[in-house]
């Protein structure tokens, strides 16, 4: 029996569109530890997102999962019914969207739509509208917000961006949950707003002791919220390490250009940028789909998918570069 | 539009190819488009071919054969005849000639008006000819359409150009409506102001930038709005202000047909279910023309 | 000649409230703002939404009249009544907008794109006019198949570049570049931002840059000037805006970056804790806009709004306790 909060193995997810199935995700694997906060990092279309829709089963009606496995403590979420559904959602993970105006219902106040997820929490006592208004103004507080109980009251085109994606995080928070699931929860924001809910979001779960995914394209954001950090590209996680590791070293040389990209504050002018497209999903490169775009791809590259290979305690890299049995390098 | 295409020969035939692949997927999605199709294209071949096809094409005219009337359906007249013995099937199938002519000739002239009007009056908003224009179209879509166009045809001789021009005064200011709202939209996106900045015409803006980002709704609403102006073409010919006779109409024929209900049923009732059969047909056919044009996979 | 391409002379910019409860008021986006851009240099607007700095931008472009105030272009004042703005500016004056997938018409071809501007100005190369449009292209990037494809079928950073494609057609002498990158991957962004960068050098091109990205503006921009509700807060070159930053805006701003190695964690010097949001433009706080927020607002903050001082060559700064500082 594994420790882990959730664990996902060799996840395969695909579409159906007018071209034929798009092979999105092409194995995944990852874990979360309980109190663990984790984050997904990686460019527009990757799969970062189906990666999380997959956990909590919300994936678009063309998906097609066709190979791999979710274990949420010890259950198959891929297996499970309507019911265990429904308590996977309603006690076990909560979501965090991207944006607030569109995951909050306009014609209900907040105070009616934190009342909604608190009596479907299962907590105790949580049918009792009291009991649910007491829950929604200490989540509120919780999250630093002025003036819960006015709050309450409002719908959400009263409050600024800011205050909506707060919250969201005090309805994810406001009973206790295994995890929370951010998926760019910040990405609208301005810096300063953007720096205060993720201070608020990173103090609440780890109050709590909650495990956190954050799916973010900011390694920076990463960098500051996040223990661990899992880079994705192309419907694959390349590598994975503890923050400051990730941060000393990258392995992969798709993370290496990557941190190569970002503009740094002390200077130093702008990097190349990575030459080329994501690959086309509908028929993407046999081996490592990163080979089309890598400087350092060899002919194994081109016919292999490369797998885990340990760099350093809890760093790995999916890529031949370090995979000893081979021998090159 | 675009003259150059031969200088990269090959690559824009392959892209369009690929347009129509992907157009008819979309379109596919719903079957019933597909019904729609078919139903719309026998309604346009019988329409057409009518002398060729038709069992007795000369029935379509003044052709009387008592000996042979009020025939119910049988194998020699498979819908039957009507009072003076015509065939019944071979005048529907010659009245769908008029009402195609109906239904093209009214979008012919009100989509060009109606375009015009919305894209003025949209994109110049604020101007006091757009007011004076949207008025005069909200006074004629206050009068029920077909009030309006029985008024307007009462006063001229009933022919099927003269019930074309009725139902088009009728028609046009829901056009002007629809443009009107998506241009004063679109005026405010950011490649119209982007064209602005740049200097461009205002006739450039109008028809060369908003216009082509219209053609997917007009395109649907023309279709969808096909059966419903040949019903109201056939409800003018019902109360005789249409094509005359002996040339055949649906309303013609409907309105002779009823007074026999219900002893010679097939009188009426079977041009009354060719009107719903059309109307369903292009309503089918619209919805797919929708999906095709405005949804995005 | 001046050595200025642009200078912007107390620009005010107000909408007016004509619904609702405000009524009658009206809102401040862009109130009292001066600066010049440089022949050749690259001019950083920075400031969170709601601070106006793409309000100047369109000013300067000529989107809006502006309220009051001058702005000179190649030592000509250029009416602030954009009805008068003569055709010949629009060419010499571009603009990048931040949305490529909204700035570009989706039923156009890429050829129809490019062509309008040089039709508009009469620059059309009779002799080889597809020729014209693919160096275009190609000075951007892009490949010539993508002539007869709508913008539909390019990527965000291809539709980015074709953007930059259009601007660069009419030979500009200045282009406004709103938060070209932001809606962008960072792969993208780097390989957009060293395009212009490279542009700029072949073509001696200004940029006014608005952006709130305050990492890429260490690394592109000339000069920085920050604006909060407004106003401009804060003015230097770059080098000494991020060595020696006053207003505490500034300070607020570089802490609240998320950033990715020690190195830069040392650039936030003064770790200014964010709080608070930016307040709404129509009731703007009396005295100097940022006490809301700021850590070291005193009584001065609250009652009399802070005028520009140069504090060092060529930076100027809008804050009380500068003042102070200099006066003990």
């Amino acid at each position: 029996m594994d420790e882990n909060i959730v664990t996902i193995k060799d996840l395969h997810i695909g579409y159906r569109t007018f071209g034929g199935h798009v092979k999105v995700l092409n194995g995944v694997n990852l874990y979360v530890k309980p109190g663990e906060k984790v984050s997904i990092v990686g460019e527009t279309g990757c799969g970062k997102t189906t990666t999380v829709k997959a956990i909590l089963r919300i994936l678009a009606r063309q998906a097609v999962v066709t190979g791999g496995e979710i274990i949420f403590k010890g259950e198959q979420v891929l297996k499970m019914n309507k019911s265990q559904l429904q308590h996977l959602r309603g006690t076990g993970v909560s979501m965090i969207f991207q944006d607030p105006t569109s995951s909050l219902n306009p014609v209900f106040t907040i105070g009616q739509q934190m009342s909604a997820v608190i009596r479907y929490s299962g907590h105790a006592g949580a049918t009792k509208s009291k009991i649910q208004e007491e829950l929604a103004i200490k989540a509120l507080q919780e999250t630093a917000m002025p003036d819960p109980e006015r709050i309450l009251q409002s719908y959400p085109f009263q409050l600024s961006g800011g205050m909506r994606q707060r919250v969201s995080i005090a309805m994810a928070l406001s009973t206790p949950r295994e995890m929370v699931i951010a998926d760019e929860p910040t990405t609208n924001l301005d810096v300063t707003i953007q720096d205060q809910v993720l201070r608020i979001l990173k103090q609440r779960v780890e109050e709590k002791n909650t495990s956190l995914i954050l799916i973010t394209h900011s390694l920076g954001v990463a960098r500051e919220t996040t223990d661990r950090i899992y880079v994705m590209y192309a419907g694959n996680m390349v590598e994975t390490a503890p923050t400051t590791e990730l941060f000393r070293e990258q392995y992969h040389p798709y993370t290496r250009a990557l941190v190569d990209c970002i503009p740094r504050l002390s200077g130093g002018g702008v990097a190349e940028g990575i030459g080329g497209r994501i690959p086309n999903y509908l028929d993407p490169p046999p081996g490592c789909r990163f080979a089309p775009r890598c400087p350092k791809a060899f002919d194994r590259c081109w016919q292999e998918k490369p797998e885990y290979v340990n760099v350093g305690s809890s760093h790995q890299v999916a890529c031949f570069l370090y995979d000893q049995s081979t021998g090159d390098e | 539009m675009s003259t150059n295409h031969a200088s990269t020969p090959g690559i824009t035939k392959r892209d369009r190819l690929e347009g129509l692949k992907r157009a008819w997927y979309k379109f596919s999605l719903n079957k019933m488009s597909i019904v729609g199709l078919v139903i719309v294209s026998l309604i346009l071949i019988l329409g057409v071919f009518q002398p060729l096809i038709a069992p007795y094409p000369e029935h379509a005219g003044a052709y009387v054969n008592f000996s042979a009337a009020n025939q119910p359906p049988s194998s020699q007249y498979i819908l039957g005849t009507d009072t003076v013995g015509r065939d019944i099937l071979s005048r529907i199938f010659y009245a769908f000639r008029g009402a195609l002519l109906m239904g093209l000739g009214v979008e012919a002239f009100i989509i060009p008006l109606g375009t015009i009007v919305g894209l003025i009056a949209g994109y110049w908003k604020e101007k006091w000819f757009s007011t004076a224009l949207m008025r005069v179209t909200d006074i004629f879509l206050a009068v029920p359409p077909l009030v309006l166009a029985l008024v307007v045809s009462a006063l001229m001789r009933p022919t099927l150009f003269n019930s074309m021009m009725a139902v088009s005064i009728a028609w046009w200011p829901m056009y002007a409506r629809m443009i009107y709202g998506m241009t004063s939209s679109m005026r405010n996106e950011l490649f119209v102001k982007s064209a602005e900045l740049l200097g461009a015409s205002k006739f450039h803006i109008l028809f060369r930038e908003i216009l082509p980002n219209c053609l997917g709704q007009i395109f649907t609403k023309m279709t969808l709005d096909m059966g419903w102006v040949i019903l109201m073409g056939a409800s003018l010919s019902f109360v005789g202000l249409g094509e005359q006779p002996p040339t055949p109409a649906l309303g013609t024929m409907v309105s002779d047909g009823a007074k026999y209900l219900p002893d010679q049923w097939w009188i009426a009732i079977f041009p009354s279910i060719a009107i719903m059969v059309i109307i369903l047909g292009f309503n089918f056919l619209g919805d797919g023309v929708k999906d095709m044009l405005t949804s995005e996979e | 000649m001046s050595e200025n391409i642009l200078e912007v002379n107390n620009l005010k910019k107000y909408f007016p409230i004509t619904k609702g409860k405000e009524k009658g008021l009206s809102v401040k986006a862009v109130d009292d703002i001066s600066f010049s851009i440089k022949r050749g240099e690259t001019l950083a607007l920075v400031g969170e939404s709601g601070s106006g700095k793409s309000t100047t931008a369109y000013n300067v472009i000529g989107m809006y009249s502006a309220t009051a105030g001058q702005i000179i272009f190649k030592d000509e004042p250029i009416s602030n009544n954009i009805k008068e703005r003569p055709l010949r500016l629009r060419k010499e004056i571009q603009m990048v907008f931040q949305d490529p997938g909204t700035t570009l018409n989706p039923r156009r071809i890429v050829k129809d794109i490019l062509s309008l501007p040089l039709k508009i100005h009469k620059l059309v190369d009779k002799k080889d006019p597809v020729g014209q449009i693919v160096r275009l292209l190609e000075e951007v990037e892009l490949p010539m198949e993508y002539l007869f494809k709508t913008p539909l079928a390019l990527g965000g950073g291809e539709r980015q570049m074709l953007a930059v494609a259009r601007a660069l057609s009419t030979n500009p002498d200045l282009i406004v570049l709103d938060e070209p990158t932001s809606a962008l991957d960072v792969s993208i962004q780097a390989k957009i931002i060293n395009m212009l960068l490279r542009l700029q050098k072949d073509y001696d091109l200004s940029y006014l840059f608005i952006t709130l990205d305050l990492s890429l503006v260490r690394n592109f921009a000339t000069r920085v000037a920050i604006m909060y509700l407004g106003k401009i807060a804060e003015i230097a070159p770059t080098e000494i805006f991020f060595s020696d930053p006053e207003h505490p805006y500034t300070k607020m701003l570089l802490s609240a970056i998320p950033v990715i190695s020690e190195k830069e964690e040392e650039v936030k010097h003064a770790k200014v804790t964010p709080k608070g949001e930016i307040p709404s433009p129509v009731n703007v706080p009396k005295g100097c806009s940022f006490n809301t927020r700021c850590p070291l607002a005193f009584d001065r903050c609250f009652v009399e709004d802070p005028v520009m001082k140069e504090v060092a060559s060529d930076h100027q700064v809008r804050c009380h306790l500068v003042e102070e500082r200099r006066q003990s």
